[in-house]
């Protein structure tokens, strides 16, 4: 323990080191503002590649229920495995790169989403989709004009969860060297417990969930257009 | 993972390191790390509920306090682990299990917080209306009748967190604490991916584990869970998810 026990005054106790320290970002704007890049860019492509796989699996698991097990099942294990222990299964064939990162936050994100794009799925009413099929409608007009839009609030939802964790989770990236603002958390430990390092990352995380959240919460009311006129 | 190539190798060494009995019994070994890594959780799990059950109990009861801890829920996702186990490590409490500890306790609360509320909430007003009229005092009505009822999801909520802090007791390697996270970490720093991945097997297991574990002991736990149907059917209801991924 780092303290001034014994009598003995260390040079870290001695030195300045406040816990919020604005020069300290307006003179390190552009290594955090390559950090924050990195961050956004692997929460997006983690989401949206996660979405992309996410969506047909639980197209797939609601055709029969036999899919389902399994799906749900082994998603409940991936979510299970701590992230530290998925990069490190990954690394062996990805090595210190970005990829090895991504690759662990797509399984996470993809957990995520097939379960709340499977629920959505399933709470469209039967009646609904009896009516539409009544209406002439087949099954991707059906899916794109009947089911989707009436999925909507759960799949949304699911977004949100899985940006909001994924944000949190890519500062333990930091493993391998890409962890976003998380380099500047382990950074300003590694760099002697510099204090204003290690808080304008961990604040630069907090900050970039909740953006997001509120931006996706921004898109599903533009999506949604008849919750409002519902409310109103 | 390719079976041919690269990545078979790195798999024999894996299984190399955790056949050689050294690594399990030297000093900082296996399970020295093992047992460092239990320690830590067990003890911030049990703070967390001393902490998080009364409150969740009392506002559960009471039925005030739904939005705080929906709203606590939902921040505590947006907190990295990493930030909060570091910001602890580098106040006066110094990098250590102490703060690995209470860096964990904090990430433990909420969800034994919402799923005790959840379920002390979801008991059913009639039950306690009729317990209330055959002369049970406010304290037998909530041991007696609402926590009997509200035992399964209290108990889903400690699982969570259980294996919520099992998992994130790993990164404490990152900022110098101790636990199984150590492995991988060393692997890492040495570059031998075989040490990296005995790590990855030890601690996804212990995971795993602690999972299958805690559901087996909550079915064994949960009062007349078998005896009565209608309790599972408001178990597998609408539950507050809570659980993130770490």
């Amino acid at each position: 323990m780092l303290s001034a026990a014994g009598g003995v005054v260390l040079a870290v106790d001695e030195a300045p080191n406040p816990w919020i320290d604005p020069s300290y970002v307006t003179s390190n704007w552009e290594p955090i503002l390559r950090y924050l890049g990195e961050h956004v860019r692997l929460t997006v492509a983690a989401v949206v590649i996660g979405a992309l796989i996410a969506f047909p699996l639980a197209l797939l698991a609601r055709r029969s229920r036999y899919l389902a097990g399994p799906v749900l099942g082994l998603s409940t294990l991936i979510y299970t495995i701590p992230s530290l222990a998925m990069f490190a299964f990954v690394a062996p064939v990805t090595g210190l790169s970005a990829a090895t990162v991504l690759i662990g936050l797509v399984l996470y994100s993809l957990v995520i989403l097939v379960r709340n794009f499977l629920a959505g799925l399933q709470s469209v009413p039967d009646d609904v989709r009896e009516a539409a099929r009544g209406m002439g409608y087949g099954p991707v007009r059906m899916l794109w004009q009947v089911e989707l839009p009436l999925a909507l609030p759960s799949v949304m939802a699911g977004l949100r969860i899985a940006t909001v964790s994924t944000v949190a989770l890519v500062t333990v990236g930091v493993i391998v060297g890409h962890g976003g603002l998380g380099q500047l958390i382990t950074g300003g430990f590694n760099a002697n417990f510099y204090r204003a390092e290690i808080v304008t990352g961990a604040l630069g995380c907090v900050l970039l969930a909740l953006l997001a959240d509120l931006l996706l919460a921004g898109v599903e009311k533009a999506l949604t257009p008849w919750t409002r006129r519902a409310r109103a | 993972m390719d079976p041919a190539g690269p990545g078979m190798s790195v798999w024999q060494d894996a299984v190399t390191y955790l056949n050689d009995p050294f690594n399990w019994t030297r000093t900082n070994g296996i399970l020295e790390l093992l047992g460092q890594h239990l320690r830590i959780s067990a003890t911030a799990v049990l703070v967390a509920m001393v902490v998080a059950v009364p409150v969740g109990v009392l506002l559960g009861h009471t039925g005030r306090g739904g939005g705080f801890t929906v709203a606590l829920s939902n921040v505590s996702r947006a907190v990295p682990t990493l930030a909060l186990l570091t910001v602890f490590a580098v106040t006066p409490i110094g990098f250590g299990p102490t703060a690995t500890t209470i860096a964990l306790t904090v990430f433990a609360i909420p969800p034994i917080l919402t799923n005790t509320y959840v379920g002390f909430r979801g008991v059913d007003r009639d039950v306690v209306e009729a317990s209330r009229a055959m002369g049970l005092s406010e304290r037998q009505v909530v041991l007696q009748a609402e926590l009997p009822l509200a035992a399964p999801l209290l108990m889903t909520g400690v699982r969570t967190a259980a294996v919520q802090v099992v998992a994130t007791a790993t990164l404490a390697a990152l900022v110098a604490g101790g636990g199984l996270g150590r492995i991988i970490n060393l692997g890492f720093g040495q570059q031998d991916y075989g040490v990296v991945l005995a790590g990855a097997i030890l601690v996804a297991a212990l995971a795993v584990l602690t999972e299958l574990v805690l559901s087996a002991l909550s079915w064994a736990l949960t009062p007349g869970q078998k005896r009565l149907p209608f309790l599972q059917a408001r178990a597998g209801g609408p539950v507050a998810e809570v659980a993130s991924p770490l």
